[in-house]
């Protein structure tokens, strides 16, 4: 790792560089150190007065975006234009999208609206959602599936998935081995209805950043059949401009139990397994993991996890606020039938897992056992003489952080504000006892 | 290495804080996940009891490239029946301490479950000591006398 975000530099370390689609606006940044200090893996550090992003640590959760004061923390999505190199180009609505519009608009409405902003198609991520949500339920069925290790962890929000990969590896196993629905409905909108064509696009309409990620560098599978997500906030105006004109024909398909995913216990209630448990936002989902790893959740059987506020309707690339929009979603989904009308398309056989999850050990010190005790031990004795303020004032979170930053090469004890003044007061006291020295010469006692 | 952490005995709130210390230590470490969860289950287990039965006490954790060895000593009331405390199920915790979802008499059943070595040394009216080690490296072959 280096957060001075260059490559680095040792032999064999030359690791592909992973894609986030968290960025930093450098001109809007001020190297204030409120991201530091929210960030759950420790992933940034404030270098010449700028945030860094430490690739190997991000799992493009979007809490640094939500605390940035300045707004210097983005999401990079694609734009709208995207969809003019395709022939044949279909939208994918997350629920959430529903959710920013007021009720009076109809969900028919909205995804007319997506037709007139120059979409030829739309298909609804809930209608997905529903198909995985049955075959989460085949999850806790005897067969293959009955040797799963329980509590299980939803993998339908990407930054929980990174975030068990890189803070609780030990919870792998327990993640359910199923794509995500907004996978499986750009495979049904690809694959199954528009199968073989060619030039056919096929987009996300996003709340959250960790899909931007996932559809280029997915987890758990190898390639994405998405060619695009358009984040909720940019397509927001524009929609909300259209919808006038749009018109009511019906082409909403999904039900209820679909459509509310997209906040906090929608997919546990789905889903209909009574010792569910719901948990968003991610410091709470931490403290869950946490439990989990300690062996405390023993009577759970399914862990919903969702890393933004009230769910997947309080992501970064939303614009309406998580809670009112929670209540919206609400409001619309019980005006819908349960589920969906019957399929009039075959939905792909294997929507499990097609790729081993593998560990993100961005954390050990070093992957030789000895140097990394005595990296620590060095680590122990620099923190140990560290103020344990936490102010954030050297760039990094803690000063445990800082203490780990200085043994793996990438800071220095004096960043320390404190320890820097401790070693000028030193220097001061050097000074002035030479300067009490005189040459013999000069000296008249 | 050695870890050395006091647990405290009034506020079951904390409880968990040793562990999760030793767990944050062993990921830097570069240790395997499977050996992290059971250590830290082990731990915790006996960090818990330390909170609700003995009023707290003193969490060691030392570790070497060969393993985790942690001692968890307290000075309380002590186990009268050693092999009756060690049955599955069997718990002397009170009732609103098993609402909280704790003291299913389980603790002691896990944490020997969870270690190679389980170890447990108690005198009533003068304190327990669990001892667990773990391995990292493969046991030493029969005959060695491998005893940590």
């Amino acid at each position: 790792m280096n957060p001075d975000g260059e490559a680095p530099e040792g032999p064999g370390e030359a690791a592909p560089r992973l894609f986030h689609s968290v960025k930093l606006d450098p001109d809007k940044c001020v190297g204030c150190t409120t991201c530091i200090k929210k960030c759950p893996t420790e992933a940034i550090r404030v270098r010449k007065g700028r945030a860094r992003i430490i690739d190997e640590r991000c799992i493009d959760c979007g809490e640094c975006i939500r605390t940035c004061p300045h707004g210097a923390k983005k999401a990079v999505s694609d734009p709208l234009s995207m969809i003019a190199g395709y022939r044949h180009t279909i939208a994918l609505p997350a629920p959430s999208l529903y959710a920013q519009f007021d009720e009076r608009w109809s969900i028919d409405r909205l995804l007319s609206g997506l037709l007139a902003l120059g979409f030829d198609e739309v298909f609804e991520v809930a209608e997905a959602a529903e198909l995985v949500t049955a075959r989460s339920r085949g999850l806790f069925e005897a067969g293959p599936a009955a040797d799963l290790p329980k509590p299980l962890i939803s993998s339908a929000c990407p930054a929980v998935v990174k975030l068990v990969q890189v803070r609780y590896p030990s919870l792998i196993s327990h993640l359910a081995p199923l794509l995500p629905p907004v996978e499986v409905a750009a495979r049904i909108a690809k694959h199954v209805l528009h199968a073989g064509e060619e030039g056919v696009g096929v987009f996300l309409v996003s709340p959250c950043a960790g899909k931007v990620t996932a559809a280029r560098s997915p987890v758990g599978y190898a390639r994405s059949a998405l060619d695009g997500v358009i984040g909720i906030k940019d397509l927001y105006l524009p929609l909300r401009a259209v919808l006038g004109q749009a018109g009511d024909r019906i082409r909403s398909r999904a039900g209820r139990r679909g459509v509310e995913w997209a906040r906090t216990e929608g997919e546990a209630d789905a889903l209909g397994e009574r010792r569910s448990i719901s948990v968003d936002g991610i410091a709470s989902v931490i403290g869950v993991l946490e439990a989990l790893e300690n062996g405390k959740l023993k009577d759970v059987a399914y862990i919903e996890a969702l890393a933004c506020p009230a769910g997947c309707v309080g992501g970064p690339l939303t614009v309406e606020n998580p809670y009112i929009a929670r209540n919206r979603l609400r409001n619309r989904a019980e005006a819908l039938p349960e589920n969906a009308p019957p399929l009039s398309y075959e939905p792909p056989s294997d929507l499990g897992w097609s790729e081993a999850v593998a560990p993100r050990s961005a954390l050990a010190l070093d992957p030789d056992m000895l140097k990394a005790m005595i990296m620590m031990e060095e680590m122990d004795q620099l923190a140990a003489a560290l103020p344990g303020l936490d102010c954030g004032s050297c760039g990094a979170p803690s000063c445990q952080a800082l203490a780990e930053d200085v043994v793996r090469g990438v800071a220095v004890e004096t960043d320390c504000v404190f320890k820097l003044r401790e070693s000028v007061r030193e220097l001061a006291g050097r000074l002035l006892a030479l300067e009490e020295l005189k040459p013999p010469g000069l000296d008249k006692d | 290495m050695k870890y050395r952490y006091a647990v405290p005995g009034d506020d079951f709130s904390m409880a968990g804080k040793a562990s999760a210390e030793v767990k944050r230590i062993l990921g830097q470490l570069g240790i395997d996940p499977a050996i992290i969860k059971r250590t830290s289950v082990a731990m915790y287990e006996a960090e818990i009891n330390m909170a609700i039965h003995a009023g707290g006490g003193i969490a060691e954790a030392e570790i070497s490239p060969e393993r985790i060895l942690i001692t968890m000593a307290d000075e309380g009331p002590g186990i009268p029946d050693i092999e009756l405390a060690m049955t599955e199920g069997y718990s002397t915790a009170p009732e609103w301490i098993r609402e909280l979802g704790f003291g299913a008499g389980m603790g002691l059943p896990n944490m020997k479950r969870n270690a190679d070595e389980f170890r447990l040394e108690s005198a009533v009216g003068k304190g327990t000591t669990v001892t667990m080690l773990i391995r990292l490296a493969p046991a030493p072959v029969a005959g060695g006398g491998g005893r940590a």
